[in-house]
């Protein structure tokens, strides 16, 4: 991923990565040894040779492997041809080729292009389902990656996708306005909602000092129970004369419309995940808030001395992160799932957009781009689910393998037998 | 990738309160009386919206006690307002310590809580039947995996590794008790593999937090859902093809150890249980005498609170925080066995269903003390049984905000609101060498 | 014990901290390590305690060579460190403090505290030291905690005891009897390296001097030598112990700071009545050993801290009650204690470090946005303007050396309309060259009508800037007195004492 579009040059720093020291001071070894590493040229060579971002690929390709010898331990035929592997290795090896390359060009053909079919609009579906599923990760990772710039770990993307849901589904259906105004009032009070839901743990952290892990993945649960009554309520989201825990379906003027027409489910949610990643790069790299959140994020004290109100800070910060995850809750209820507000309507993205979000580093164009990658591991997934039989939750733990590896580059660099970065 | 890598200070790391935005200050001696107010007040406001006639009855027998005490018969209306007004009368005095800046003992709140309970209860359950021993028996087998979980987390933090994962640790547990148990026949080898299980899934974060000083949470809430896709991913490709010979374990059956087990209420209570609890009773023992009385203890406690200053004494702080977390992973691992084994007989797709999260609470509601822990984890096992209870019985009390009870009662605590705690100085912050 | 070092060499990257270093400590003598900061004594004290491995060299005590893995290695063949930073767990009792580590247990791996208990006791009453076992390390005083490191190394049954920094947080009465500790432990055979940048100390205690200048040795020197000389050898050139500066011209009264108090969270008054006022063009030094309200009193100052009642009033504006942004818009300038804490943010580029505390107006913002091409050409300029030694304005402030991180601050502070600067510790870390170049800033402020409060732990440093000098004790002020003071008078007010015949002088 290229920074070349950041006017701030890598502001976060891996501990192991070079320390790009400048020229070295005639009054040299003033350095502290816990923090200098000493200083090393970074050629654009030995970054791609030696640096994060081959760490980065081998991370991918490392997480990959590991689902495919999940696939390939669970295949039938694997298991048949490992029964006299000795006496003929090469169809146990042939078993292994076609349990793998069937996985894969089964989530290809869910994802990108299905080259079984004839007719274009066909073949392309794939990738507008893709899209569809990134949508809401592209979303909900910025609302997850913003907070991360100002050093907040959201782990509340689930409530806030929940009680945000809710709302806009109250809106959707409960009211009856035109389109023009019935649309953008469901959207804007899911947000609205999200953001109250994510501001209150800023506001706590800002008020009281607690901790927002603690607080966000509590208010998950709160959110959770909260929308749970809310479905017993008809006043609220029941569905008169039901027991099922699910509300009616959206009114036809608060349903995000189609893109591309009706053949494809992409709705209008991608696009607003598309305007979300521009408003906040403008943010983060452009604005002043931006430049408080992230100044805030790397070091409070010395914002707050700067006359920076740290507090407000994270209360803002948190409020535009839920408000991000709130629209991702709005997506499904409004978008993707129309049929009605249910319980499971976060759909694990809450939890997905940590990934994504660490996976682009929390900078919006890389969640952009780590949105896209898992979204097509969702879409894909499910059809390799569906021709091959094999899990969807696969994804699940190539995509937290992907994070894992990657957070922890000179392991990756062990696994392969790099040379280390650092001379230790 | 600031959050992964980036290397926290001692006082921004882990979970400890921000020091850059200052908490509101001087509310502490307030806190208490605020809080009992509020709460008198919530049940006197209950019973004047609605007044329910009639008798509450208490049971507090159980079968084959050696002595079969009579069940308690109330007024449920003046039995209620009557615990009002000692409410009442405990707020007074906790208001008239705070004029007197005295401190306040803990047996107000205790006193407090019970009166408070007794009142509502009597309300709720008008006409009806409490059971005692089921109600709080109830309560601690659903505290089991709470109680494990939270002991896991303890040991990590005051080791200074901050334990996101003990969901995960819990849900690869229940896996791994459920394939053991029923592949081997034994229960007993199922809670051994949970235990290993659990150890598996601190070994990682181990790998990526002590080790490549990877964000601690982070690391946390990957594994959680590495674990999640995991077993879904095994569930449905293996145990569901073949739940005969590998998801249909043995159930661990309730065992009442001989006398203690006949004690009129405690028996039934406490030394009716499956075998797992008795196994907590002394896991619980255990870790609060080596924590504060040993050797292991000591240093484990160094190594969470200053690992440098441990370190110039000559003690190797990532081996010992390496040793402690293995250790609470199998204890929490332990604690996963419940759900595939005592719980149900079997494993499900995502069966721990957040309890993980719950027992983070009791670790910081317990103020990273394992025996205040166990209690905050008993307390959260308490609300969810008497939600079972209540909505039994058909009380008025929505079941769903009885279940979010223990994580509000988790953010007041982090707020301060419910006593301030203090996590361990170096909870989170990874140990570099040079 | 004897300790010989031999060409000991420790890199950090490609930064050499120690350069083949040589040293013999012999029993019964106390050595001192004189160096800057920075010149690599701590890293040297690391390496022979085990905390780095050495690039090159070797260690040997009484002839046998040392092959150390850890400081467990170095503390079983007698090396006993008291840390700069005190390696006390606060929240441990004194004896289980000096127990840890070295535990003696009974069954079942129970703790034997009250062995414990015993030593403490024990080593405590053999050398005066009155430390009561079971008190909570975090209530003690610095100076108690001190001792208890001292205790933690003597119940080690150390022979070879290196004292890293250790007066830097005591009094002067504190220093003298820690002097007097390491004389007792000198008498009683063991042998002590005594690790310092503080030249009136190593006159008065040390038998033999090596002095360490950018991670060599640069020669021996004896304890009779002048202070220019120890000083000159140090920083490897002749160095101006003064700083040049003409006559005060005062002008009327700018900050007047009445009956100021700080109260901290625990309830307890860190500044305690403070009444002064200073004249524009005036420079007041506020003298006194760290910890005495000095941090308390230049937050309350910018707005930072929360419980203060009294009175500051700036140009007839006041300031207690306004947040610091407001305050900082007034026109107060700060140069924080701790420019790695409260100046910097260290993931910046040196081109946003320079807005940081105007981020909400102009000439850098316009309409919540940024204006990129004005701070890049502002940033070039103060680049140059105060010698930044940095690749370019894009360089991470993380990676710049100490002095060159605190020209950023002051860079700052220094490029506004400024109605009052506040000065904490500007040269602390600092090497010779920037500390110069500082203090000239410092004076040129002074010299352009604007009023200076510079605080101080280092007297030096007090005595070369002040045109009157505050000294504060326990949040009070004992007296404020010209520069020309003598320092045993400084000295002695620090400590709480006001001489006599002491007169206040107002400016």
């Amino acid at each position: 991923m290229s920074d070349k579009d950041q006017p701030t040059p890598e502001s976060e720093k891996n501990p192991d990565s070079p320390v790009v020291t400048d020229e070295p001071a005639t009054d040299a070894p003033e350095v502290d040894p816990h923090d200098a590493r000493g200083e090393r040229s970074r050629s654009l060579l030995r970054e791609i040779t030696s640096g994060d971002a081959l760490a980065g690929v081998l991370a991918v390709f490392l997480a990959i492997f590991v689902g495919s010898v999940m696939i390939a331990a669970i295949d039938e035929g694997v298991h048949e041809t490992a029964g006299y592997l000795t006496a003929r290795p090469s169809d146990f090896f042939a078993a292994v080729w076609e349990a793998i390359s069937g996985a894969y060009s089964a989530m290809f053909r869910g994802a990108v292009f299905n080259y079984n079919l004839t007719e274009p609009a066909q073949q392309w579906r794939p990738l507008t389902e893709t899209l569809k599923f990134a949508g809401p990760l592209i979303l909900g990772g910025l609302g997850v990656g913003l907070a991360f710039r100002a050093s907040l770990f959201n782990i509340g993307g689930r409530g806030q996708m929940l009680v945000a849901g809710g709302a806009a589904g109250w809106v959707g259906f409960q009211l009856d306005l035109p389109l023009v105004v019935h649309l953008p009032l469901a959207v804007l009070v899911g947000m609205a909602a999200g953001a109250l839901w994510g501001g209150l743990a800023g506001l706590l952290k800002a008020r009281t000092g607690a901790h927002e892990v603690i607080v966000t993945i509590m208010l998950n649960y709160v959110g959770y129970y909260l929308l749970f009554w809310a479905l017993t309520k008809e006043w609220l989201l029941k569905t008169p004369g039901s027991v099922n825990p699910k509300s009616p379906p959206m009114k036809d003027s608060a349903v995000l419309p189609d893109v591309l027409g009706e053949q494809f489910n992409l709705h209008f949610g991608f696009v607003l995940a598309l305007i979300a990643v521009g408003v906040a790069w403008w943010l983060l790299n452009r604005s002043t808030l931006g430049y408080r959140i992230r100044a805030v994020g790397q070091n409070p004290h010395a914002a707050r001395a700067s006359g920076i109100n740290v507090g407000r800070t994270y209360t803002v910060v948190m409020m535009i992160a839920g408000s991000l995850l709130g629209l991702a809750g709005v997506n499904q209820v409004l978008g993707t799932v129309p049929s009605g507000v249910s319980l499971d309507l976060d759909a694990g993205i809450g939890f997905d957009a940590i990934t994504v979000a660490l996976l682009g580093r929390s900078r919006p164009l890389g969640i952009l781009a780590a949105g896209l990658l898992f979204g097509a591991f969702k879409a894909g997934g499910f059809t390799m689910q569906a021709s091959e039989n094999i899990s969807v939750d696969l994804v699940l733990v190539v995509q937290s393998l992907i994070v894992l590896f990657l957070a922890a580059p000179p392991l990756v660099r062990a696994i392969f037998r790099l040379p280390a970065q650092e001379a230790k | 990738m600031s959050t992964v890598t980036a290397q926290p200070t001692p006082d921004s790391g882990g979970l400890a309160p921000d020091t850059a935005v200052t908490p509101t200050r001087g509310a502490g001696a307030r806190k208490l009386p605020i809080a009992l107010g509020v709460l008198t007040a919530l049940l006197a406001g209950i019973l004047l919206r609605s007044s329910h006639a009639g008798d509450t009855t208490f049971q507090l027998a159980a079968e084959s006690d050696f002595v079969t005490l009579p069940d308690i018969v109330v007024p449920s209306g003046p039995t209620a307002w009557v615990m009002v007004v000692i409410c009442l009368a405990l707020t007074a005095e906790a208001v008239r310590r705070m004029l007197a800046h005295l401190r306040q003992p803990g047996w107000i709140p205790i006193a407090f809580a019970i009166a408070w309970m007794t009142g509502f209860l009597s309300w709720a359950a008008a006409d009806g039947r409490i059971r005692l021993v089921s109600l709080l028996g109830g309560a601690v087998a659903l505290a089991i995996p709470l109680v494990f979980g939270a002991l896991g987390g303890v040991l990590g933090e005051r080791a200074g590794v901050v334990n996101i994962a003990i969901e995960g640790q819990l849900l690869l547990g229940a896996f791994a008790a459920a394939i053991t148990a029923s592949s081997t026949g034994s229960p007993w080898a199922g809670l051994v593999a949970a235990a290993v299980a659990g150890a598996l899934v601190a070994l990682i974060l181990g790998l990526f937090a002590i080790t490549y000083f990877v964000d601690q949470v982070i690391v946390g809430v990957v594994l959680n859902v590495l674990v999640v896709g995991l077993t879904n991913f095994m569930f449905r490709q293996v145990l569901t093809p073949n739940a005969e010979t590998l998801n249909s374990p043995e159930r661990l059956r309730a065992f009442p150890i001989p006398i203690l087990g006949d004690i009129p209420l405690i028996g039934p209570i406490l030394f009716r249980q499956t075998p797992l609890v008795y196994v907590l009773y002394a896991v619980v023992a255990l870790v609060a005498y080596a924590l504060y009385r040993t050797r292991w203890g000591l240093r484990v406690r160094a190594v969470g609170e200053h690992p440098k200053a441990a370190d110039t004494v000559g003690i190797k702080v990532n081996r010992t925080r390496y040793r402690t977390i293995l250790l609470a992973g199998a204890i929490a691992g332990l604690g996963g066995a419940y759900f595939s084994l005592v719980s149900v007989a079997g494993f499900n797709r995502e069966m721990t269903g957040g309890a993980g999260y719950i027992a983070l609470a009791a670790v910081i509601f317990g103020k990273w003390d394992p025996i205040r822990a166990t209690l905050a984890a008993l307390l959260f096992g308490f609300a969810t049984n008497l939600q079972g209870v209540l909505s039994a019985i058909g009380s008025p009390v929505p079941s769903q905000f009885m279940l979010m009870l223990p994580y509000l009662v988790t953010i007041f605590a982090v707020a301060g609101l419910v006593g301030r705690s203090r996590p361990p100085a170096a909870d989170g912050v990874p140990y570099r060498q040079q | 014990m004897r300790l010989v070092l031999r060409g000991i060499t420790k890199r950090f990257g490609s930064v050499v901290a120690n350069d083949s270093i040589s040293l013999t400590v012999e029993p019964g003598e106390i050595h001192c390590l004189l160096g800057e900061n920075g010149a690599g004594k701590s890293t040297l004290m690391n390496v022979l305690y085990g905390l780095y491995k050495a690039d090159e060299g070797e260690i040997e005590l009484d002839g046998q060579v040392q092959h150390f893995t850890g400081p467990g290695d170095a503390m079983a063949a007698g090396i006993g460190m008291v840390h700069q930073h005190f390696m006390l767990i606060p929240v441990f009792t004194v004896a289980e403090n000096v127990m840890l580590g070295n535990e003696s247990t009974g069954f079942a791996g129970a703790l034997d505290v009250d062995a414990a208990r015993e030593r403490v006791t024990e080593i405590s009453d053999r050398f005066g030291f009155h430390v009561n076992p079971d008190a909570l390390v975090e209530d003690l005083p610095v100076g108690v905690q001190q001792r208890v490191e001292i205790i933690k190394v003597l119940s080690r049954d150390a022979e070879l005891l290196v004292f890293d920094e250790p007066t830097a947080v005591l009094t002067p009465q504190e220093t003298d009897e820690l002097m007097e500790i390491m004389r007792q432990l000198k008498e009683a055979g063991k042998a002590i390296v005594f690790i310092t940048h503080k030249l009136r100390e190593v006159r008065a205690v040390a038998d033999r001097i090596t002095v360490i200048r950018l991670g060599k040795v640069v020669g021996e020197a004896e304890p009779t030598a002048s202070n220019a000389e120890l000083a000159s050898m140090m920083v490897g050139r002749p160095v101006e112990l003064v700083v040049h500066k003409g006559e005060p011209k005062l002008g009327a009264d700018a900050l007047v700071v009445k009956d100021l108090r700080v109260t901290d969270l625990a309830g307890h008054a860190q500044v305690d009545g403070l009444t002064f006022t200073i004249r524009a063009g005036e420079v007041l030094c506020v003298a006194g050993v760290q910890g005495n309200g000095q941090t308390e009193l230049t937050e309350a100052l910018l707005g930072l801290q929360d419980d203060v009642s009294g009175s500051i009033k700036l140009d007839g504006l006041e300031l207690v009650g306004r947040s610091t942004r407001e305050i900082l818009d007034a026109g107060v300038g700060f140069i924080p204690e701790d420019r790695q804490v409260d100046g910097l943010v260290p993931g910046f580029t040196i081109a946003e470090n320079l807005m940081l505390n105007r981020s909400f107006k102009s000439p850098f913002v316009k309409n919540g946005s940024l204006r990129l091409g004005a701070l890049r050409e502002f940033a070039q300029k103060k680049l140059k303007e105060y010698d930044v030694r940095a690749r370019d304005i894009d360089s991470l402030a993380a990676n710049l050396s100490g002095g060159n991180q605190q020209k950023v601050v002051v860079a700052r502070e220094l490029s506004r309309d400024l109605r009052l600067l506040v000065a904490a510790q500007p040269t602390r870390g600092v090497d010779v060259g920037s500390i110069e170049f500082i203090h000239k800033q410092i004076v040129a402020t002074r010299d352009s009508g604007i009023p200076v409060l510079v605080v101080s732990t280092e007297l030096d440093e007090v005595v070369a800037l002040a045109d009157r000098i505050m000294v504060l004790y326990r949040g009070r002020v004992v007296g404020i007195v010209p520069a020309d003071t003598p320092r045993e008078t400084l000295g002695l007010m620090m400590t709480g004492e006001r001489p006599k015949d002491l007169k206040d002088v107002v400016a």
